[in-house]
Protein backbone atom coordinates (compact mmCIF):
# COMPACT_ATOMS: atom_id res chain seq x y z
CA UNK A 1 0.00 0.00 0.00
CA UNK A 2 1.30 3.39 -1.04
CA UNK A 3 -0.30 5.73 1.47
CA UNK A 4 1.63 8.74 0.19
CA UNK A 5 0.03 8.34 -3.22
CA UNK A 6 -3.40 8.05 -1.62
CA UNK A 7 -2.84 11.28 0.30
CA UNK A 8 -1.41 13.23 -2.64
CA UNK A 9 -4.07 12.06 -5.08
CA UNK A 10 -6.96 12.85 -2.73
CA UNK A 11 -7.09 16.65 -3.39
CA UNK A 12 -6.79 16.04 -7.16
CA UNK A 13 -9.66 13.59 -7.09
CA UNK A 14 -11.70 15.87 -4.88
CA UNK A 15 -11.22 18.69 -7.39
CA UNK A 16 -12.47 16.41 -10.15
CA UNK A 17 -15.50 15.54 -8.04
CA UNK A 18 -16.74 19.09 -8.64
CA UNK A 19 -17.07 18.33 -12.36
CA UNK A 20 -18.83 15.04 -11.60
CA UNK A 21 -21.30 16.88 -9.37
CA UNK A 22 -21.87 19.63 -11.94
CA UNK A 23 -22.61 17.04 -14.63
CA UNK A 24 -24.91 15.17 -12.28
CA UNK A 25 -26.89 18.18 -11.10
CA UNK A 26 -27.27 19.70 -14.56
CA UNK A 27 -28.46 16.46 -16.15
CA UNK A 28 -30.81 15.66 -13.27
CA UNK A 29 -32.31 19.15 -13.44
CA UNK A 30 -32.96 19.08 -17.20
CA UNK A 31 -33.78 15.36 -17.11
CA UNK A 32 -36.55 15.88 -14.57
CA UNK A 33 -38.36 18.34 -16.83
CA UNK A 34 -37.81 16.14 -19.87
CA UNK A 35 -39.04 13.11 -17.94
CA UNK A 36 -42.14 14.94 -16.73
CA UNK A 37 -42.86 16.13 -20.27
CA UNK A 38 -42.62 12.63 -21.72
CA UNK A 39 -44.56 11.08 -18.83
CA UNK A 40 -47.42 13.45 -19.64
CA UNK A 41 -47.17 12.48 -23.32
CA UNK A 42 -47.32 8.81 -22.33
CA UNK A 43 -50.61 9.42 -20.56
CA UNK A 44 -52.05 11.12 -23.64
CA UNK A 45 -54.85 9.21 -25.32
CA UNK A 46 -53.65 10.03 -28.85
CA UNK A 47 -51.93 6.86 -30.04
CA UNK A 48 -49.23 8.66 -32.08
CA UNK A 49 -48.15 10.91 -29.22
CA UNK A 50 -48.27 7.92 -26.91
CA UNK A 51 -46.17 5.74 -29.22
CA UNK A 52 -43.67 8.55 -29.79
CA UNK A 53 -43.08 8.91 -26.06
CA UNK A 54 -42.84 5.14 -25.67
CA UNK A 55 -40.33 4.95 -28.55
CA UNK A 56 -38.17 7.62 -26.90
CA UNK A 57 -37.99 5.81 -23.59
CA UNK A 58 -37.52 2.42 -25.30
CA UNK A 59 -34.58 3.57 -27.41
CA UNK A 60 -32.79 5.39 -24.61
CA UNK A 61 -33.33 2.61 -22.08
CA UNK A 62 -32.42 -0.12 -24.54
CA UNK A 63 -29.05 1.21 -25.66
CA UNK A 64 -25.92 1.75 -23.57
CA UNK A 65 -25.24 5.29 -22.36
CA UNK A 66 -21.80 5.08 -23.99
CA UNK A 67 -23.38 4.75 -27.46
CA UNK A 68 -25.59 7.75 -26.75
CA UNK A 69 -22.64 9.93 -25.74
CA UNK A 70 -20.63 8.83 -28.77
CA UNK A 71 -23.49 9.53 -31.18
CA UNK A 72 -23.91 13.02 -29.78
CA UNK A 73 -20.21 13.89 -29.37
CA UNK A 74 -18.65 12.22 -32.41
CA UNK A 75 -21.71 11.65 -34.60
CA UNK A 76 -23.56 14.97 -34.64
CA UNK A 77 -20.41 16.92 -35.51
CA UNK A 78 -20.40 15.12 -38.82
CA UNK A 79 -23.57 16.80 -40.06
CA UNK A 80 -22.38 19.82 -42.07
CA UNK A 81 -25.59 21.73 -41.56
CA UNK A 82 -25.33 21.57 -37.75
CA UNK A 83 -21.86 23.10 -37.85
CA UNK A 84 -23.24 26.32 -39.31
CA UNK A 85 -26.03 26.76 -36.77
CA UNK A 86 -25.98 28.20 -33.27
CA UNK A 87 -26.23 24.64 -31.90
CA UNK A 88 -22.62 24.07 -32.85
CA UNK A 89 -21.46 26.37 -30.04
CA UNK A 90 -22.94 23.85 -27.64
CA UNK A 91 -22.18 20.65 -29.53
CA UNK A 92 -18.45 21.22 -29.97
CA UNK A 93 -17.97 21.25 -26.21
CA UNK A 94 -17.60 17.76 -24.69
CA UNK A 95 -19.03 19.14 -21.46
CA UNK A 96 -22.37 20.08 -23.04
CA UNK A 97 -22.45 16.94 -25.18
CA UNK A 98 -22.13 14.86 -22.03
CA UNK A 99 -24.90 16.85 -20.33
CA UNK A 100 -27.19 16.45 -23.36
CA UNK A 101 -26.58 12.69 -23.46
CA UNK A 102 -27.10 12.28 -19.70
CA UNK A 103 -30.23 14.44 -19.80
CA UNK A 104 -31.78 12.40 -22.61
CA UNK A 105 -30.87 9.17 -20.83
CA UNK A 106 -32.11 10.08 -17.38
CA UNK A 107 -35.16 11.73 -18.97
CA UNK A 108 -36.15 8.37 -20.44
CA UNK A 109 -35.87 6.56 -17.10
CA UNK A 110 -37.54 9.41 -15.22
CA UNK A 111 -40.47 9.42 -17.64
CA UNK A 112 -41.07 5.73 -16.90
CA UNK A 113 -40.85 6.30 -13.15
CA UNK A 114 -43.26 9.25 -13.27
CA UNK A 115 -45.65 7.48 -15.64
CA UNK A 116 -46.04 4.53 -13.32
CA UNK A 117 -46.42 6.93 -10.40
CA UNK A 118 -49.24 8.77 -12.19
CA UNK A 119 -50.91 5.49 -13.03
CA UNK A 120 -50.94 4.32 -9.42
CA UNK A 121 -52.92 7.39 -8.32
CA UNK A 122 -56.38 6.18 -7.42
CA UNK A 123 -59.07 7.50 -9.81
CA UNK A 124 -61.19 8.35 -6.77
CA UNK A 125 -58.83 11.15 -5.81
CA UNK A 126 -59.14 12.79 -9.21
CA UNK A 127 -62.91 12.25 -9.21
CA UNK A 128 -63.15 13.83 -5.77
CA UNK A 129 -61.31 16.85 -7.12
CA UNK A 130 -63.64 17.05 -10.10
CA UNK A 131 -66.78 16.78 -8.00
CA UNK A 132 -65.52 19.66 -5.89
CA UNK A 133 -65.42 21.71 -9.07
CA UNK A 134 -61.64 22.06 -9.19
CA UNK A 135 -60.32 22.72 -12.68
CA UNK A 136 -58.33 20.02 -14.48
CA UNK A 137 -55.19 22.14 -14.47
CA UNK A 138 -55.27 22.62 -10.71
CA UNK A 139 -56.09 18.95 -10.15
CA UNK A 140 -52.98 18.11 -12.13
CA UNK A 141 -50.64 20.59 -10.44
CA UNK A 142 -51.98 20.46 -6.90
CA UNK A 143 -53.16 16.85 -6.57
CA UNK A 144 -51.59 14.57 -9.15
CA UNK A 145 -48.04 15.95 -9.17
CA UNK A 146 -47.51 15.98 -5.38
CA UNK A 147 -48.82 12.40 -5.07
CA UNK A 148 -46.73 11.29 -8.03
CA UNK A 149 -43.60 12.80 -6.47
CA UNK A 150 -44.24 10.92 -3.26
CA UNK A 151 -44.85 7.66 -5.15
CA UNK A 152 -41.77 7.94 -7.29
CA UNK A 153 -39.24 8.98 -4.65
CA UNK A 154 -37.72 5.53 -3.96
CA UNK A 155 -37.35 4.69 -7.66
CA UNK A 156 -36.07 8.18 -8.42
CA UNK A 157 -33.46 7.83 -5.67
CA UNK A 158 -32.12 4.75 -7.45
CA UNK A 159 -32.10 6.68 -10.71
CA UNK A 160 -30.03 9.49 -9.11
CA UNK A 161 -27.45 6.95 -7.95
CA UNK A 162 -27.40 5.26 -11.37
CA UNK A 163 -26.95 8.65 -13.01
CA UNK A 164 -24.10 9.52 -10.64
CA UNK A 165 -22.37 6.35 -11.77
CA UNK A 166 -23.27 7.20 -15.35
CA UNK A 167 -21.40 10.51 -15.21
CA UNK A 168 -18.18 8.48 -15.11
CA UNK A 169 -18.68 7.94 -18.86
CA UNK A 170 -17.90 11.62 -19.42
CA UNK A 171 -14.26 10.57 -19.07
CA UNK A 172 -14.54 8.78 -22.43
CA UNK A 173 -15.12 12.11 -24.19
CA UNK A 174 -11.99 13.73 -22.73
CA UNK A 175 -13.68 15.29 -19.69
CA UNK A 176 -11.59 15.05 -16.53
CA UNK A 177 -14.25 14.05 -14.05
CA UNK A 178 -13.59 11.87 -10.99
CA UNK A 179 -13.18 8.69 -13.06
CA UNK A 180 -11.16 10.51 -15.71
CA UNK A 181 -8.65 11.82 -13.17
CA UNK A 182 -8.56 8.44 -11.41
CA UNK A 183 -7.73 6.73 -14.71
CA UNK A 184 -5.03 9.32 -15.42
CA UNK A 185 -3.40 8.76 -12.02
CA UNK A 186 -3.63 4.97 -12.41
CA UNK A 187 -2.04 5.03 -15.86
CA UNK A 188 0.84 7.27 -14.73
CA UNK A 189 1.62 5.53 -11.42
CA UNK A 190 0.40 1.98 -12.12
CA UNK A 191 -1.05 1.75 -8.63
CA UNK A 192 -4.69 0.88 -9.40
CA UNK A 193 -5.71 -0.37 -5.95
CA UNK A 194 -4.73 2.76 -4.04
CA UNK A 195 -6.44 5.08 -6.51
CA UNK A 196 -9.51 2.84 -6.64
CA UNK A 197 -9.85 3.00 -2.86
CA UNK A 198 -9.72 6.82 -2.81
CA UNK A 199 -11.92 7.42 -5.89
CA UNK A 200 -14.31 4.61 -4.96
CA UNK A 201 -14.50 6.05 -1.45
CA UNK A 202 -15.57 9.43 -2.81
CA UNK A 203 -18.24 7.81 -5.00
CA UNK A 204 -19.49 5.71 -2.08
CA UNK A 205 -19.66 8.82 0.09
CA UNK A 206 -21.84 10.52 -2.53
CA UNK A 207 -24.04 7.42 -2.81
CA UNK A 208 -24.37 7.41 0.98
CA UNK A 209 -25.48 11.06 1.05
CA UNK A 210 -27.97 10.68 -1.82
CA UNK A 211 -29.39 7.55 -0.17
CA UNK A 212 -29.94 9.34 3.12
CA UNK A 213 -31.40 12.48 1.59
CA UNK A 214 -33.95 10.37 -0.30
CA UNK A 215 -34.73 8.43 2.85
CA UNK A 216 -35.32 11.71 4.70
CA UNK A 217 -37.58 13.03 1.92
CA UNK A 218 -39.52 9.78 1.82
CA UNK A 219 -40.18 10.07 5.53
CA UNK A 220 -41.11 13.74 5.22
CA UNK A 221 -43.59 13.19 2.41
CA UNK A 222 -45.03 9.89 3.62
CA UNK A 223 -48.79 9.72 4.09
CA UNK A 224 -48.63 8.47 7.65
CA UNK A 225 -47.07 11.22 9.67
CA UNK B 1 -25.63 0.35 -47.32
CA UNK B 2 -22.30 -0.57 -48.92
CA UNK B 3 -20.60 0.33 -45.66
CA UNK B 4 -22.31 -2.71 -44.16
CA UNK B 5 -21.37 -5.11 -46.96
CA UNK B 6 -19.83 -8.43 -45.96
CA UNK B 7 -16.29 -9.16 -47.10
CA UNK B 8 -13.31 -6.87 -47.55
CA UNK B 9 -15.18 -3.81 -48.76
CA UNK B 10 -17.66 -3.36 -45.94
CA UNK B 11 -17.95 -3.67 -42.18
CA UNK B 12 -20.88 -6.11 -42.15
CA UNK B 13 -18.98 -9.24 -41.18
CA UNK B 14 -16.80 -7.41 -38.65
CA UNK B 15 -19.85 -5.98 -36.94
CA UNK B 16 -21.55 -9.38 -37.05
CA UNK B 17 -18.64 -11.02 -35.23
CA UNK B 18 -18.48 -8.07 -32.83
CA UNK B 19 -22.14 -8.67 -31.99
CA UNK B 20 -21.39 -12.32 -31.29
CA UNK B 21 -18.52 -11.16 -29.05
CA UNK B 22 -20.88 -8.87 -27.12
CA UNK B 23 -23.27 -11.77 -26.60
CA UNK B 24 -20.41 -14.07 -25.56
CA UNK B 25 -19.05 -11.57 -23.03
CA UNK B 26 -22.53 -10.87 -21.64
CA UNK B 27 -23.33 -14.55 -21.20
CA UNK B 28 -19.94 -15.28 -19.60
CA UNK B 29 -20.30 -12.25 -17.33
CA UNK B 30 -23.79 -13.35 -16.32
CA UNK B 31 -22.47 -16.83 -15.42
CA UNK B 32 -19.54 -15.34 -13.48
CA UNK B 33 -22.11 -13.10 -11.77
CA UNK B 34 -24.18 -16.14 -10.78
CA UNK B 35 -21.09 -17.73 -9.23
CA UNK B 36 -20.48 -14.56 -7.21
CA UNK B 37 -24.15 -14.46 -6.24
CA UNK B 38 -23.96 -18.10 -5.16
CA UNK B 39 -21.18 -17.17 -2.74
CA UNK B 40 -22.51 -13.85 -1.48
CA UNK B 41 -26.25 -14.54 -1.18
CA UNK B 42 -25.76 -17.04 1.69
CA UNK B 43 -23.39 -14.53 3.31
CA UNK B 44 -26.02 -11.79 3.16
CA UNK B 45 -28.62 -14.12 4.66
CA UNK B 46 -26.24 -15.48 7.29
CA UNK B 47 -26.90 -15.17 11.01
CA UNK B 48 -23.30 -14.23 11.71
CA UNK B 49 -22.49 -10.52 11.72
CA UNK B 50 -19.03 -10.86 10.15
CA UNK B 51 -20.32 -12.89 7.20
CA UNK B 52 -23.18 -10.47 6.87
CA UNK B 53 -20.74 -7.58 6.72
CA UNK B 54 -18.70 -9.24 3.95
CA UNK B 55 -21.85 -9.80 1.88
CA UNK B 56 -23.12 -6.27 2.39
CA UNK B 57 -19.68 -4.80 1.69
CA UNK B 58 -19.55 -6.48 -1.71
CA UNK B 59 -23.00 -5.39 -2.88
CA UNK B 60 -22.74 -1.87 -1.46
CA UNK B 61 -19.31 -1.11 -2.90
CA UNK B 62 -19.97 -2.55 -6.35
CA UNK B 63 -23.39 -0.95 -6.68
CA UNK B 64 -22.12 2.41 -5.42
CA UNK B 65 -19.02 2.75 -7.58
CA UNK B 66 -19.13 3.41 -11.35
CA UNK B 67 -18.70 0.36 -13.58
CA UNK B 68 -15.92 2.09 -15.48
CA UNK B 69 -13.84 2.43 -12.30
CA UNK B 70 -14.18 -1.30 -11.57
CA UNK B 71 -13.11 -2.07 -15.13
CA UNK B 72 -10.06 0.19 -14.84
CA UNK B 73 -9.13 -1.50 -11.54
CA UNK B 74 -9.19 -4.94 -13.15
CA UNK B 75 -7.66 -3.79 -16.42
CA UNK B 76 -4.67 -2.12 -14.78
CA UNK B 77 -4.51 -4.23 -11.63
CA UNK B 78 -5.63 -7.65 -12.86
CA UNK B 79 -2.38 -8.96 -14.28
CA UNK B 80 -0.43 -7.44 -11.37
CA UNK B 81 -2.59 -9.33 -8.88
CA UNK B 82 -2.26 -12.61 -10.78
CA UNK B 83 1.50 -12.14 -11.04
CA UNK B 84 1.71 -11.49 -7.31
CA UNK B 85 -0.17 -14.72 -6.58
CA UNK B 86 2.01 -16.57 -9.09
CA UNK B 87 5.18 -15.22 -7.46
CA UNK B 88 4.15 -16.88 -4.20
CA UNK B 89 4.21 -20.16 -6.07
CA UNK B 90 7.60 -19.35 -7.56
CA UNK B 91 6.55 -18.17 -11.01
CA UNK B 92 8.13 -14.87 -12.00
CA UNK B 93 7.43 -14.54 -15.73
CA UNK B 94 5.16 -11.78 -17.05
CA UNK B 95 1.53 -12.88 -17.24
CA UNK B 96 -0.92 -11.08 -19.45
CA UNK B 97 -4.63 -11.79 -19.08
CA UNK B 98 -6.54 -11.42 -22.30
CA UNK B 99 -9.15 -8.72 -22.70
CA UNK B 100 -12.03 -11.17 -22.86
CA UNK B 101 -11.32 -12.62 -19.41
CA UNK B 102 -10.68 -9.20 -17.86
CA UNK B 103 -13.92 -7.87 -19.34
CA UNK B 104 -16.05 -10.87 -18.47
CA UNK B 105 -14.75 -10.94 -14.89
CA UNK B 106 -15.15 -7.18 -14.41
CA UNK B 107 -18.71 -7.14 -15.73
CA UNK B 108 -19.34 -10.43 -13.89
CA UNK B 109 -18.38 -8.88 -10.55
CA UNK B 110 -20.81 -6.02 -11.26
CA UNK B 111 -23.70 -8.19 -12.42
CA UNK B 112 -22.98 -10.54 -9.49
CA UNK B 113 -23.75 -7.73 -7.04
CA UNK B 114 -27.12 -7.12 -8.69
CA UNK B 115 -27.87 -10.87 -8.90
CA UNK B 116 -27.04 -11.25 -5.21
CA UNK B 117 -29.65 -8.64 -4.33
CA UNK B 118 -32.21 -10.33 -6.58
CA UNK B 119 -31.61 -13.79 -5.07
CA UNK B 120 -31.69 -12.42 -1.54
CA UNK B 121 -35.02 -10.74 -2.20
CA UNK B 122 -36.42 -13.88 -3.84
CA UNK B 123 -35.38 -16.19 -1.00
CA UNK B 124 -36.76 -13.79 1.59
CA UNK B 125 -40.13 -13.69 -0.12
CA UNK B 126 -40.53 -17.49 -0.04
CA UNK B 127 -43.09 -18.51 2.54
CA UNK B 128 -41.51 -19.45 5.86
CA UNK B 129 -43.73 -22.53 6.04
CA UNK B 130 -41.76 -24.06 3.18
CA UNK B 131 -38.58 -24.09 5.26
CA UNK B 132 -40.40 -25.39 8.32
CA UNK B 133 -42.23 -28.12 6.40
CA UNK B 134 -38.92 -29.32 4.96
CA UNK B 135 -37.42 -29.38 8.44
CA UNK B 136 -40.37 -31.28 9.89
CA UNK B 137 -40.13 -33.89 7.13
CA UNK B 138 -36.49 -34.40 8.06
CA UNK B 139 -35.17 -33.30 4.66
CA UNK B 140 -31.48 -32.44 4.73
CA UNK B 141 -30.44 -28.81 4.23
CA UNK B 142 -28.83 -29.59 0.88
CA UNK B 143 -31.90 -31.29 -0.60
CA UNK B 144 -34.10 -28.63 0.95
CA UNK B 145 -32.23 -25.93 -0.94
CA UNK B 146 -31.97 -27.67 -4.32
CA UNK B 147 -35.39 -29.32 -4.45
CA UNK B 148 -37.62 -26.93 -2.55
CA UNK B 149 -36.18 -23.45 -2.19
CA UNK B 150 -34.21 -23.09 -5.43
CA UNK B 151 -37.06 -23.87 -7.88
CA UNK B 152 -39.40 -21.47 -6.08
CA UNK B 153 -36.69 -18.85 -5.86
CA UNK B 154 -36.07 -19.07 -9.61
CA UNK B 155 -39.67 -18.26 -10.43
CA UNK B 156 -39.63 -15.19 -8.22
CA UNK B 157 -36.19 -14.11 -9.44
CA UNK B 158 -36.67 -14.36 -13.21
CA UNK B 159 -38.38 -10.97 -13.79
CA UNK B 160 -35.65 -9.18 -11.83
CA UNK B 161 -32.89 -11.27 -13.38
CA UNK B 162 -34.12 -10.10 -16.75
CA UNK B 163 -33.34 -6.54 -15.58
CA UNK B 164 -29.88 -7.69 -14.46
CA UNK B 165 -29.35 -9.22 -17.90
CA UNK B 166 -30.28 -5.94 -19.60
CA UNK B 167 -27.87 -4.03 -17.36
CA UNK B 168 -25.11 -6.59 -18.02
CA UNK B 169 -25.67 -6.45 -21.78
CA UNK B 170 -25.41 -2.67 -21.80
CA UNK B 171 -22.42 -2.65 -19.43
CA UNK B 172 -20.40 -4.76 -21.85
CA UNK B 173 -20.14 -1.66 -24.04
CA UNK B 174 -17.81 -0.25 -21.37
CA UNK B 175 -15.16 -2.92 -21.81
CA UNK B 176 -14.45 -1.47 -25.23
CA UNK B 177 -12.03 0.78 -23.28
CA UNK B 178 -9.81 -2.26 -22.67
CA UNK B 179 -9.58 -2.96 -26.41
CA UNK B 180 -11.81 -6.03 -26.63
CA UNK B 181 -13.42 -5.95 -30.08
CA UNK B 182 -17.14 -6.00 -29.32
CA UNK B 183 -19.87 -3.85 -30.89
CA UNK B 184 -18.67 -0.56 -29.41
CA UNK B 185 -14.98 -1.10 -30.18
CA UNK B 186 -15.70 -2.30 -33.73
CA UNK B 187 -17.90 0.74 -34.36
CA UNK B 188 -15.10 2.95 -33.04
CA UNK B 189 -12.63 1.33 -35.45
CA UNK B 190 -15.07 1.52 -38.37
CA UNK B 191 -15.98 5.13 -37.54
CA UNK B 192 -12.30 6.05 -37.41
CA UNK B 193 -11.38 4.53 -40.74
CA UNK B 194 -14.44 5.66 -42.70
CA UNK B 195 -14.91 9.01 -40.93
CA UNK B 196 -18.57 8.23 -40.57
CA UNK B 197 -19.14 8.05 -36.80
CA UNK B 198 -22.81 9.06 -36.97
CA UNK B 199 -23.71 6.05 -39.10
CA UNK B 200 -21.67 3.48 -37.21
CA UNK B 201 -22.62 4.57 -33.70
CA UNK B 202 -26.27 4.73 -34.72
CA UNK B 203 -25.92 1.26 -36.17
CA UNK B 204 -24.35 0.10 -32.89
CA UNK B 205 -27.38 1.51 -31.08
CA UNK B 206 -29.64 -0.48 -33.41
CA UNK B 207 -27.65 -3.66 -32.71
CA UNK B 208 -28.02 -3.14 -28.94
CA UNK B 209 -31.74 -2.49 -29.34
CA UNK B 210 -32.03 -5.69 -31.35
CA UNK B 211 -30.21 -7.66 -28.66
CA UNK B 212 -32.36 -6.26 -25.85
CA UNK B 213 -35.51 -6.87 -27.90
CA UNK B 214 -34.64 -10.50 -28.67
CA UNK B 215 -33.61 -11.25 -25.10
CA UNK B 216 -36.84 -9.72 -23.78
CA UNK B 217 -38.85 -12.10 -25.99
CA UNK B 218 -36.82 -15.12 -24.82
CA UNK B 219 -37.08 -14.17 -21.15
CA UNK B 220 -40.84 -13.74 -21.45
CA UNK B 221 -41.07 -17.32 -22.68
CA UNK B 222 -38.94 -18.48 -19.76
CA UNK B 223 -41.17 -16.60 -17.36
CA UNK B 224 -44.25 -18.35 -18.71
CA UNK B 225 -42.51 -21.71 -18.41
CA UNK B 226 -41.52 -21.23 -14.79
CA UNK B 227 -44.79 -19.78 -13.61
CA UNK B 228 -47.00 -22.58 -14.87
CA UNK B 229 -49.15 -23.85 -12.06
CA UNK B 230 -49.55 -20.34 -10.63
Amino acid sequence: MDFDLMITSFPKLLGATVITLKLLLASLFFGLFLGLFFAILRLNKNIFINKFAYGYSYVFRGTPLLVQIFIIYFGLGQIEYLRSTVLWVVLKEPYWCAIIAFTLNTGAYTSEILRSAFQTIKPGIIEAGKSLGISNKIIFYKIQIPIAIRQSLPAYGNEIILMMKGTSLASTVTLMDLTGVAKYIISTTFKPIEVFIVAGGIYLFMTFIIHNVIKYLEKKYSFQQ
Amino acid sequence: MELLAFGKTGWGDELFYATLMTVAVSVTAMIVGFLFALIFTPLKLSKYKTLNFVGNFYTTVIRGVPELLVIYLLFFGGSGAIMYVASIFGYYEYIEINAFITGAVAIGIISGAYSTEVFRGAIQSIDKGQFEAAKVLGISKFVQFYKIIFPQMLRLAIPNLSNVWQITLKDTSLISVTGLVEIMRQSYIAAGSTRDPLFFYSFAAVLYLLLTYISMKLINKLEVKYSRGY
